[in-house]
């Protein structure tokens, strides 16, 4: 029993999620359309269901607070309440409290009850002065009617304080229309007392006569109780309005053993034909279309794609073995291959997409984001969202909401100006700020961009210079000033804000981002405005790489992480010490890797003139070329967790099959064994600056 | 025989609820997610008692009894409307579209049994 509720309280919360969304939504489109009704009505629905679950559980806060919103709401659509900015903002700040008071019933901490009393009162406030006034206090919770009605644990009758009433019941033709049945309201009233009923036939016509639609029988009750008249009342409440009932008491008379007495068979109200024989049901059989929708744990689908992952590799494989028994003239083999292969790579697509996710939800969230960062700043801000419809894999959704968060607030901190300073400019007073996602050859992006004052990148260059991230006599282009907001350690905020300055600089974004498998790149005109870029692939469960090879083995290299080819001449190499070898690329010294000694499959030096050089970027930033003997080609790679089957390797992040079915390692260039991050460079070396 | 239940409500916690709760009852029980879905479970399932909330989508609750009541084989089944609004308007509204009455939301398994027995036989 427990368990089924607990079930059924996920399920709310779950519902909750869903029903937010919607209102954020369709407040989104009020904002727009004020004069909307449909609108509202979502809205309305949203917060009722959400009120009627939190009813069922018990969760007092959230009832009373969605009663409150939910009453307000009513206004606006019977057209009391005018939905003007005012009203809007107010309904914001009631869909975050909404939010947040969901989130606490789920973890079960306790709701600040001084804020919620406190928007209560500004969504009353909102209210015309004659509804406040007419709303009798605490209605709603209070099953008026109800307690009466199914309180039926009476004992027997006391015989001293019983009343004997006369009752007249005529049910009119809407009584057995609205499926009543006067036995069960007989029944009702016996357990009020004694009763005694009699069914007055007489006006039953002749056959010929008879309309089946009519009601012609009425009833002559007598009931020995010792409730009062408002009980008998509340009995026929139901039915109100569907019959005459006329209630008279005679004094007590002796208790007499009455029972309910034969009671004339009651016209069989269900085989009444009513008036109107149409079956208007069947029409409805073509169904709406309806999204019908399964929840599914997450562990299946991964295990789907695990194995459609193997699948595609299995393919990969066999179509090499028939190449290498070189059966090319066999053309009807080959078509079959073929086949096999397109399907793989549709199963293989068409799995992946189980997991894709619209960022409709994420971006909602960010709304909010906007509004607080907008009350914080005292900026006028209006966040456009652009292409929520976007889907990516559910797992770097819920990563992407920390680094959204921090450059939205960003966006409205450090990227707009104050009010005044865009009227300055001769702008809108208010900033726009925009979030758009779209899909992009195989990619996601999603910008983050505000028609601010752009990047001050005079300012950047000075706090740069201050904090000895760059040395004041580099020249630099403006882009690379650009890139210097991606370091560790930077941090523009010469004020510390409220709002960003919380020590979590755009490198920690950019970390974020690169452990998605994902770039992130920004520009900036002066005065117009900046744009972050995010670029991610569609999921996590495949990886570009490089396929790159050292001592004969092979391995992958992740395209993120690649910045560059370099095949150097001698003049480029620098030994600098033993253990310390040089690049100059475009006057700057870049750190060599060799690959095959860092992974300990080769014991000689690397001959590093006579290899390839892949210039790679760590998360921090900096930069260092990794040497391999050979380059193969570049492919997509289902990526094979290695702890999950062994165990943690230096340098290596996960391993792939590789179509001949060899297995390939995926390097981790962020991995400390290739010692890009190092803390002590040379002094001749310069800053490796990011990009 | 089982009495058949209908309960119609868009919210999803709310069908799960009252599945539970008339199913421990020992009603047996089919669910909808609006009036319009109602009508569609209704001709199939054929209840001998509707439940269904007023607020939905598509077809609300007053527009799913009238249409309800038309039908000629289900339009004399007793039907209560589920509600947390206990406004007299409200009532009679819904008594006017065709209910048969009314169960006040919050309402736990005893309330809802008491309010389908009273209007079921």
């Amino acid at each position: 029993m427990s368990s089924d509720l607990d079930q059924i309280l996920v399920t709310f919360f779950e519902e909750c999620e869903d029903l937010l969304a919607s209102l954020q939504e369709n407040l989104g489109l009020a904002e727009i359309e004020p004069q909307d009704s449909e609108q509202i009505n979502s809205i309305f629905r949203a917060v009722h269901s959400i009120k009627g679950g939190a009813g069922a559980f018990h969760l007092e806060t959230l009832v009373k607070f969605a009663h409150g919103f939910e009453t307000v709401l009513n206004d606006v659509r019977n057209g009391d309440v005018a939905m003007g900015p005012e009203v809007i903002a107010v309904f914001w700040q009631s869909s975050d409290m909404l939010s947040d008071l969901i989130g606490a019933a789920q973890s079960q901490s306790d709701s600040d009850e001084v804020a919620v009393d406190d928007l209560l009162e500004r969504l009353i406030a909102l209210r015309p002065t004659h509804l406040i006034e007419a709303e009798p206090e605490d209605l709603e919770f209070t099953p008026i009617g109800a307690a009466a009605v199914f309180d039926l644990d009476l004992g027997p009758p006391l015989a001293s304080a019983e009343t004997v009433f006369n009752i007249s019941f005529k049910p009119k033709a809407g009584f057995y229309q609205n499926g009543h049945e006067t036995l069960l309201f007989l029944r009702s009233l016996e357990d009020l007392g004694q009763l005694t009923a009699r069914c007055n036939t007489e006006t039953l016509p002749d056959f010929d006569d008879f309309e089946s639609e009519a009601a012609y029988f009425s009833w002559e009750i007598e009931l020995r109780t010792e409730k009062g008249e408002t009980d008998i009342r509340e009995i026929f409440e139901f039915a109100e309005g569907h019959f005459e009932l006329d209630i008279s008491t005679t004094s007590p008379v002796p208790s007499s053993a009455t029972t309910v007495p034969d009671i004339p068979d009651i016209p069989d109200i269900a085989e009444i034909p009513l008036p109107e024989v149409t079956p208007p049901v069947k029409k409805t059989k073509s169904k709406p279309k309806k999204l019908a929708t399964v929840r599914v744990d997450v562990e299946r689908i991964d295990q789907l794609i695990n194995l459609v992952g193997e699948l595609v590799v299995a393919q990969a494989i066999l179509t090499q073995c028939i190449e290498e028994m070189d059966l090319a003239g066999d053309t009807e083999l080959l078509n079959h291959i073929d086949e096999l292969k397109v399907l793989s790579r549709e199963i293989q697509d068409s799995v992946m997409t189980v997991r894709a996710q619209s960022v409709k939800p994420l971006f909602q969230r960010m709304s909010r984001i906007v509004r607080e960062a907008a009350a914080a700043t005292e900026k006028l801000v209006r966040l456009e969202i652009v292409g929520d419809t976007t889907e990516i894999d559910k797992t770097v959704i819920e990563k992407l909401a920390d680094p959204l968060t921090h450059m939205l607030r960003n966006a409205v901190d450090h990227g707009l100006e104050t009010p005044k300073e865009r009227r300055d400019a001769g702008k809108d007073e208010t900033g726009v700020v925009t979030l758009s996602a779209a899909h992009r050859s195989g990619r996601v992006v999603i910008d983050v961009s505000d028609d601010g004052g752009g990047i001050d990148r005079a300012r950047v260059l000075q706090i740069a210079i201050d904090k000895g991230l760059i040395s004041p006599g580099d020249k630099l282009e403006p882009e690379d000033i650009d890139s210097i907001l991606f370091l560790p350690g930077f941090s523009t905020v010469g004020e510390v804000s409220e709002l960003s300055g919380r020590g979590v600089g755009m490198d920690v974004v950019k970390t974020a981002i690169q452990s998605l498998g994902g770039q992130i790149s920004m520009s900036s005109k002066p005065g117009k405005g900046s744009k972050f870029s995010i670029s991610l692939p569609l999921t996590l469960a495949v990886l570009d790489g490089m396929v790159v090879e050292v001592e004969g083995e092979r391995f992958i290299l992740p395209i993120t992480s690649i910045r560059e080819l370099v095949r150097p001449g001698t003049e480029k190499i620098h030994q600098i010490d033993r253990d310390f070898t040089a690049v100059s690329i475009r006057g700057e010294n870049i750190r060599v890797i060799d690959v095959g000694r860092a992974l300990g499959i080769r014991s000689t030096p690397c001959v590093f003139e006579k290899s390839i050089l892949v210039l790679v970027e760590v998360d921090d930033g900096s930069r260092c070329a990794l040497a391999f003997d050979a380059i193969q080609d570049q492919r997509q790679v289902v990526i094979k967790s290695l702890e999950t089957n062994y165990t943690d390797v230096l340098g290596v992040a996960a391993a792939t099959i590789l179509g001949d079915g060899r297995i390939a390692l995926i390097l981790d260039p962020n991995d400390p064994v290739f010692g890009a991050k190092i803390t002590e460079q040379p002094n001749n070396l310069s800053f490796a600056k990011a990009g | 025989m089982q009495t058949k239940v209908l309960a119609v409500d868009d919210s999803r916690t709310m069908r799960d609820i009252l599945s539970h709760a008339l199913g421990e009852a020992g009603f047996e029980v089919d669910v909808a997610e609006d009036g319009a879905h109602g009508l569609e479970v209704a001709a199939r399932f054929k209840p001998d008692v509707v439940i269904s909330d007023i607020n939905m989508p598509r077809l609300d609750g007053f527009g799913f009894i009238e249409m309800l009541r038309k039908d000629r084989e289900l339009g004399a089944v007793p039907i209560l409307v589920l509600t947390t609004e206990s406004a007299p308007e409200l009532k009679s509204r819904a008594r006017a579209a065709g209910a048969t009455g009314w169960i006040i939301k919050p309402f736990d398994g005893e309330k809802l049994v008491a309010a389908i027995r009273r209007v079921s036989a």
